[in-house]
């Protein structure tokens, strides 16, 4: 496994375009949670007990997890692999596929990481967490959930013919995620068939590892979300490994 | 003799049935330039990528700097350099910036891969363009780029899928010159190409494939000589269905392309003689060339 110098190369390239990609990834959830948070707050008083801006900030904080592993491994992946013929070129090397995808799995997780960062440290800033040692625990569900998404990403990369191909994957699969998994508002709300479903969704299970993790709780039965979590994320690298040697070294 | 860099056996890949690589046997000889000659769909590109270990083949055995393949691809790929056929560079890169980034991909440090930048550079012509970014570079350029990246490693043996398509004459004589010196220095090169013109320049050996197979190998000079006379007089005219006749007693093979008929023949005197006296018909005579064994071999249908 040689996958570092992939990971590498997309720092590089990253370190050159960093300012607009940290204000796409960063502030564009940042701007939600607190026009939200503030806004709809007045409106709404508490929200399980909290003001509703500290009730969106683990939500906020998993959705840009989401948002920027989904951004990275479509379409800047599918740019490197379709468009710019970067895999094709490493190919050509003595790195593997397998190097290629691995080094762009853990390359989306850096930038969800860097993501998932920056919430954390507006909720330590603005003090919307209830225990600093317990929101140390953040850390690695964000990782976890950067891997998730990262992988499930590759996988619907690989079998992309264009860019338009990810609407379907962002309109059909993130955005009712986003309105189900329980982002703005507890997920008790949805009648039980729909309550049923979102538990389904992995994006409901990084939420709720991280809201707990906020309010200074415990979350009830962690080994489960993150079993959820590594499934979906391991089922997406593998499905994606395959596909994308059918697609590419065939 | 030093072993061959590349030795493909009995190689076959099909793909929904259709045999595109079939039975292909391949043997080429360290230090010389190796020319892959095919119509469109010939099979060239998957030659050369099952030859990469990129694809694993249906049979047969390949041989890639003594490493069996697919097994052993990294170590033999870490040997060879790959100029392919569409643009790959890294366009939010810089020249430099390239070369760095693919040098990692072998493992090289950073400051080995600086320290063969300037060589590279100097030998692509792109000395004062370290710091250029790739969208601004012309497409000689690109290219020329792309032949320093896959020099790198400093490989054994450098495989190039049509190194001058779509360049302008000026930039494809600085290919060649390129390439030649790389033979110069010891380097083995295996390139496709459909330039008959660059084959015969630069190509010691030349394999011709068509539908999967190698029809004829040999020099440039050897395949015209064996498989065509020496002259060619190329004739059209409204007198031409009258005169064909006359045309194919006195030439050894006459072939009919649309308007124009191809005359093969060692004494072109003879039929320029009379076909002086012919105002109703035109004519040209000119060397045969390794364009006339490759239509004569595979034919003149169109392959899209």
């Amino acid at each position: 496994m040689n996958f570092f110098p992939v990971w590498q190369r997309n720092f590089m390239v990253w370190r050159k375009l960093a300012l607009p990609s940290i204000l796409g990834n960063l502030a564009d959830p940042l701007l939600y949670m607190l026009g939200l948070g503030y806004g709809l707050g007045q409106f709404l008083g508490d929200v399980n007990g909290v003001p509703y801006l500290t009730f969106l900030a683990a939500g906020t904080l998993a959705y840009s997890v989401m948002n920027s592993a989904s951004f990275e491994t479509l379409y800047s992946a599918f740019s490197r692999m379709h468009v710019q013929k970067t895999w094709d070129a490493i190919l050509n090397t003595p790195l593997s596929l397998a190097d290629v995808l691995l080094g762009e799995w853990l390359w989306a997780t850096s930038k969800s990481l860097l993501s998932g960062l920056a919430i954390l440290a507006v909720i330590w800033v603005l003090g919307l967490h209830a225990d600093f040692a317990l929101s140390l625990w953040l850390l690695p569900i964000i990782l976890l959930t950067g891997l998730c998404f990262s992988g499930l990403g590759l996988a619907v990369n690989s079998v992309a013919p264009n860019y338009d191909f990810f609407m379907y994957y962002f309109t059909l699969v993130i955005t009712p995620m986003v309105l189900l998994s329980g982002v703005f508002y507890p997920p008790d709300a949805l009648p039980d068939w729909l309550a049923g479903f979102a538990a389904l969704l992995p994006l409901t299970h990084a939420i709720e590892l991280a809201r707990p993790l906020v309010l200074g709780q415990v979350p009830a039965q962690p080994l489960l979300h993150v079993l959820v979590l590594a499934a979906y994320g391991g089922a997406g690298f593998w499905l994606a490994l395959h596909l994308t040697r059918r697609r590419l070294l065939c | 003799m030093p072993a061959s860099p590349l030795t493909l056996k009995g190689l076959t890949k099909r793909y929904g049935g259709t045999a595109v690589v079939d039975g292909l046997d391949l043997e080429i000889a360290p230090g010389r330039c190796h020319g892959l000659l095919g119509p469109n769909g010939a099979g060239k590109t998957t030659t050369l990528r099952l030859a990469l270990g990129l694809v694993t083949p249906d049979a047969g055995e390949i041989q890639l700097l003594g490493h069996p393949l697919p097994a052993k691809a990294a170590p033999a790929r870490a040997r060879v350099g790959v100029v392919p056929q569409a643009d790959s560079l890294d366009p939010d890169f810089t020249v430099q910036e390239n070369l760095l980034a693919y040098g990692r991909y072998f493992g090289l440090s950073q400051s080995e891969i600086q320290a063969r930048i300037p060589d590279l550079l100097d030998f692509a012509g792109l000395s004062g363009k370290a710091d250029a970014r790739v969208p601004s570079l012309s497409g000689g350029m690109k290219r020329r780029l792309t032949l320093a990246r896959a020099l790198i490693n400093d490989p054994d043996l450098i495989i190039l899928d049509e190194p001058t398509t779509g360049l302008d004459p000026q930039a494809r004589h600085r290919v060649w010159q390129g390439l030649r010196q790389l033979t110069a220095r010891g380097k083995t090169l295996l390139l496709t190409t459909h330039f008959m013109e660059e084959a015969e320049r630069l190509c010691d050996r030349i394999s011709i494939i068509d539908r999967g197979r190698i029809i004829t190998e040999g020099s440039p000079r050897a395949l015209i000589r064996d498989h065509i006379d020496a002259h060619v007089i190329e004739i059209h005219g409204e007198e031409l269905a009258a005169w064909r006749p006359r045309a194919e007693r006195l030439c050894r093979r006459c072939e009919q392309a649309g308007e124009t008929l191809f005359c093969y023949t060692a004494e072109p005197e003879t039929v320029i003689a009379e076909l002086d006296h012919q105002p109703g018909l035109r004519y040209l005579h000119r060397p045969a060339s390794l364009e006339d064994v490759f239509l004569k071999l595979t034919g003149r249908d169109l392959r899209d």
